[in-house]
């Protein structure tokens, strides 16, 4: 006969420790390092996989419950806003555009994380990070499905939509975080955590989703605000994992430092330069602001981040080195790359324009030191150019930082009226930097950089058309051949949002909505 | 002293949730952002779960905090009972 015993509920700890690191085990017939290949060449010393702590203590069967909580209500939301012709809703049209920047520069990345995650947590010996990179891995292809899901709606109405895919891999300024994403994936699996994990979960994410969801939220796309929201709620727990890495690496072993302290340096530069995306979405397109570049970078990484490593002083970890460079440029960063997508939107797959009056005053008052100054005058000689019929498209390419990507339009440090040049030369060949950071990173793993796919040399090299191109026909138009071979339709999906599909379609059925006509 | 903080969607679960902070956090700064709510305070914030109880008037399990987390800041310690963020600086 059965005996009724009372069942005793384990506690979070003793539930962690049944739920995951019980359900370990070594290994009897194959060597450790023929298992975990890639722990070792890095340097990093680890000496205890045991002494790894998730704090949430998060176990697979929660983790479970949590997210099928999570989509159910995020897919609620989806649908309503879909049924109700919620897009109609947003300020004005300019604000689509930044959902189609956040398709084809962020969402690709989440499913680069994914895959990085899977990668990493299958090299780790300890269960602890491999099933926290686990967790995080299932999270990532969840955000990526949540937004081309989300993000499908407008693809039904608006250019721009059509084939981000494609475009992260072909178009110029995807390659910005594209190229983030590959030279992350391509490190080895301490780097990757430190890259990823760390310098961009932790102390650079709140810029990216904090502005682009608060953004969204208000400027009325309650889609974006509903997967950005889910997608954030994932985020606390991988930031944790971020910061749980770090402090676990140093304490292993006192030789992990300066490995450590080189990739924090490298990193948040990196990571820094992909978020000049956001910092020009902030300051120019959104109708309606929610705080500037500035302001989030001040809250999010001067404050944040400053007690964060204040925190990390301990174990002998300090600022980034970088942080002094950025401080310099924060009055500037939006303005110098909006200026160059508005030179530059012949080969975008979104729309520019010139900000408003009323805009340029919030500009002003946001950035007292430098608006007025550098870059009303700019817009001021812009518009009255346009107005003449003079609209002025750039159709020279850029030269592009070998190490980031982006176009050589940052200024030197201190010095606004400056482009800033750097070079180095690598066995015979030359190579172009943007930054001291950029050049320093470069050096350190030259072998790795020189293979960076640049898009503007691969134009040049006749690597961008489609096939069957002729260069040497008469008439030839470099910049039609490379849009087609991008997938971008000329005159639909790039240009002036002044006189677009876009426009002309959501004033229409806006019109509609509200009028019986 | 070093700002910890906590952010959680703006509705009707979090209502609670953002009470028992307050409460059980007089030195906690409040700060609304569209459809956001973030709470800062300076070196330490407790998140306890009976606030939270008395409020919802039924079981909560601390866990559930994830379902409407945005962000936060600080190192954790977390067991049954309470949550902390906490820079130890």
């Amino acid at each position: 006969m059965d005996m009724q015993v009372a069942k005793k509920k384990l506690g979070l700890k003793e539930k962690y420790q049944v739920m995951t690191r019980d359900l370990d085990w070594t290994p009897t017939y194959q060597k450790m390092e023929d298992i975990y290949p890639y722990v070792h060449y890095e340097g990093i010393k680890i000496h205890d996989w045991d002494r790894w702590e998730d704090p949430f203590r998060l176990t697979m069967d929660a983790y479970w419950k949590y997210q099928a909580e999570k989509e159910k209500k995020l897919y609620a939301i989806i649908d309503a806003y879909a049924q109700n012709n919620g897009h109609l809703n947003v300020t004005d049209a300019r604000y689509i555009n930044t959902v189609k920047l956040f398709l084809t520069g962020v969402s690709p990345l989440e499913y680069m994380a994914h895959r990085g995650f899977a990668h990493v947590g299958r090299a780790f010996p300890g269960l602890g990070p491999r099933v926290a990179c686990l967790m995080q891995s299932l999270d990532e292809m969840r955000h990526l499905q949540t937004q081309v899901h989300a993000i499908s709606n407008y693809n039904k109405y608006y250019n721009g939509f059509h084939d981000f895919r494609q475009w992260y891999d072909r178009v110029w300024y995807l390659s910005v975080p594209k190229s983030f994403f590959d030279d992350a994936i391509t490190a080895g699996p301490f780097e990757f955590m430190v890259a990823i994990g760390f310098s961009f979960e932790y102390v650079l994410t709140n810029l990216l989703f904090v502005p682009f969801v608060s953004g969204a939220a208000y400027n009325g796309d309650m889609g974006t605000m509903a997967y950005g929201f889910s997608a954030q709620s994932d985020e606390a727990r991988h930031m944790t994992l971020g910061l749980e890495v770090i402090k676990f690496i140093l304490e292993q072993d006192p030789d992990n430092l300066p490995i450590v302290q080189r990739w924090i340096d490298k990193w948040t530069w990196r990571g820094y330069r992909v978020l000049t995306l956001v910092a020009m979405m902030m300051d120019y397109m959104l109708p309606k602001r929610t705080m500037s570049w500035k302001e989030a970078w001040e809250i999010y990484f001067e404050e944040n981040g400053g007690a964060l490593f204040r925190d990390l002083s301990r174990y002998g970890i300090r600022m980034p080195k970088c942080a002094e460079t950025i401080a310099l440029e924060k009055d500037h960063l939006s303005h110098q790359a909006w200026c160059t997508f508005y030179n530059y939107t012949a080969a975008t797959a979104f729309h520019t324009w010139i900000p408003t009056e009323d805009e340029m005053q919030w500009l002003s008052a946001k950035y007292p030191e430098s608006f007025d100054k550098y870059y009303r005058p700019r817009w001021d000689f812009w518009r009255e150019q346009a107005a003449k019929g003079n609209r002025f498209y750039n159709t020279t390419l850029p030269m592009l930082c070998q190490t980031c990507q982006v176009p050589m339009l940052f200024t030197e440090p201190g010095d606004p009226t400056k482009i800033c040049y750097r070079e180095t030369d690598y066995e015979g060949m030359k190579y172009h930097f943007c930054s001291d950071h950029c050049k320093e990173i470069f050096e350190h793993e030259p072998e790795k950089y020189v293979q960076a796919w640049l898009p503007v040399h691969q134009i040049y090299q006749g690597n961008c058309f489609p096939e069957g191109t002729d260069p040497t026909a008469e008439g030839f138009d470099p910049l039609k051949a490379v849009l087609q071979w991008y997938n971008i339709v000329h005159g639909r999906d790039n240009l002036d949002f002044e006189g677009s599909e876009d426009q002309r379609n959501f004033a229409a059925w806006r019109a509609q909505a509200t009028r019986n006509v | 002293m070093s700002t910890v903080f906590i952010a959680f969607q703006t509705n009707e679960e979090t209502r609670p949730i953002i009470e028992a902070i307050v409460e059980d956090n007089p030195h906690a700064r409040v700060n609304e952002a569209p459809a956001m709510v973030k709470i800062d305070a300076d070196g330490r914030l407790i998140v306890k779960r009976s606030s939270i109880e008395e409020r919802l008037g039924r079981e909560f399990d601390l866990q559930e905090l994830h379902i409407n987390l945005i962000s936060l800041s600080g190192n954790i310690e977390e067991d049954e009972d309470q949550f902390v963020l906490v820079w130890k600086n």
